[in-house]
């Protein structure tokens, strides 16, 4: 996202892209299941993460779906060859270049499209240090993928050129934003969610000898860790905006927010670190210990986004 | 994370890439480094891996003995489940179940199983086939 922003004279980095969208979050979706495990989130879906982006920094995004994949291809090819920088969002199962171990069925993977050559598209993906080469066929499958969160062939370019932004009521609005998700009186979003989701882990059954509890707990850490940038489930990033946006604005009590982020996402890493003992079995599996630390983070988030949500209406314009 | 704490394990996982996570410098800024892997993250990916090739490995063995048809290996074998093959296809669950067994897979028509074919990433052939 912030190369297509780049790539139109918008100097903006990955971390202001991702706070400027208020793309942090927490959600837990037991209704979305993956090979029976719960969807269990730490960031808003990736429409959602371009949408608020659109929104806030006033861009003219266009999004396109297709119910046809040959219409979906040629619609590709068309703003290749007027120069387009063109996001897809697309499944990974289907890529290629990606190492086998992480191919699963996950549809909301977002890429970039920046050219074509005979029948081999040129990507620039998060996952890979370069750019890569997919074969045209394998990106039709990648794109029209069905099931859960299919993106039916998305596509999406800036129209028009950006404005220079104002960072002081971007980000003002940004904080507010995210504050008010991860506070939200809802049970699955947010603060709440994670208290949810502990208590479910401490009901989870162990009379299988634990199986389904270490499938379990292994998705969790799987959602946090490993998709996405900058581990910590996307703490250390949006403490990253927290300090850029400190930076651009002067607004110095944004750094003293980020250093305190900083240990949450440590926090969340020494989470991570149990549960993965536990599945391995170097330590005895204990589903409370783990509920009481995702307490223990569920109460310092509150803390945190309560003193942010202070911060931002502090923040006189 | 301060920079020095960034891990550098060797994460099997990720086939030689290289992943960026933040990292705290010694001046208290985050700065993207280059990360080799952790071993948390190798941990809980084998593990999801290993699953699904648990079951690929099982139900081959169920094919082989003929208890169940050829469709449920390939079905797990593309990291799929029932309900995954059943949105992918637009086939019903209890429709898709029912061609689980030997008996429903004889009798699926030409047309269905060349759709299940086109969903599992195969030709109609290789889905008749265990190897």
């Amino acid at each position: 996202m912030s190369s297509l922003l780049r790539h139109h004279g918008l100097p903006i980095s990955e971390a202001m892209a991702f706070g400027l969208a208020s793309a942090l979050s927490f959600a837990y979706l037991p209704f979305l299941r993956i090979n029976g495990l719960p969807l269990v989130s730490y960031r808003m879906p990736p429409r959602a993460v371009i949408k608020g982006l659109e929104r806030s920094l006033g861009l003219d995004m266009r999004f396109e779906t297709f119910r046809s994949p040959p219409a979906g291809m040629d619609r590709l090819d068309a703003l290749l060859d007027a120069g387009k920088l063109v996001g897809l969002q697309t499944s990974v199962f289907w890529l290629p270049y990606f190492p086998p171990d992480l191919r699963f069925h996950f549809n909301a993977h977002n890429l970039l499209v920046y050219g074509r050559e005979r029948d081999e598209y040129l990507i620039s993906d998060p996952v890979a240090e370069t750019t890569v080469r997919c074969a045209r066929e394998d990106l039709r499958r990648a794109r029209f993928a069905r099931g859960m969160l299919a993106p039916k062939g998305l596509l999406y370019y800036v129209a028009a050129r950006p404005a220079a932004p104002d960072w002081v009521r971007l980000g003002r609005r940004a904080l507010a934003r995210t504050a008010r998700i991860m506070l939200a009186p809802l049970p699955l979003i947010g603060v709440r969610g994670m208290k949810l989701l502990a208590w479910q882990i401490e009901r989870l059954p162990l009379a299988d000898g634990g199986e389904h509890a270490r499938l379990y707990i292994g998705n969790i850490v799987r959602m946090q860790e490993e998709i996405g940038t900058g581990g910590g489930g996307f703490r250390f990033l949006y403490a990253s905006f927290l300090q850029e946006l400190a930076a651009k604005t002067g607004h110095a009590a944004l750094d003293g927010l980020a250093s305190r982020l900083v240990e949450i996402g440590d926090r969340w890493r020494e989470f991570a670190l149990a549960a993965a003992r536990m599945i391995r079995g170097r330590d005895a599996l204990s589903p409370s210990v783990l509920a009481a630390r995702l307490r223990a983070l569920a109460a310092d988030e509150r803390v945190f986004f309560q003193s942010q949500h202070r911060a931002q209406r502090a923040w006189a314009p | 994370m301060r920079e020095r704490d960034v891990p550098q394990e060797g994460n099997a996982t990720l086939a030689g890439h290289r992943k960026a996570v933040y990292a705290v410098a010694d001046d208290g800024k985050l700065r993207l480094v280059s990360s080799r892997g952790w071993e948390v993250e190798e941990i809980v990916t084998r593990q999801a891996v290993e699953d699904l090739e648990r079951r690929a490995t099982l139900a081959r063995a169920r094919a082989r003995a003929g208890e169940s048809s050829p469709l449920e290996y390939h079905m797990y074998r593309a990291r799929m489940d029932v309900g995954l093959l059943s949105q992918v296809t637009g086939v019903w669950r209890w429709r898709v179940r029912r061609h689980l067994k030997p008996a429903g897979f004889a009798r699926l028509p030409p047309a269905l199983k060349l759709r299940y074919a086109e969903a599992l990433g195969i030709s109609s052939e290789a889905l008749d086939r265990v190897d």
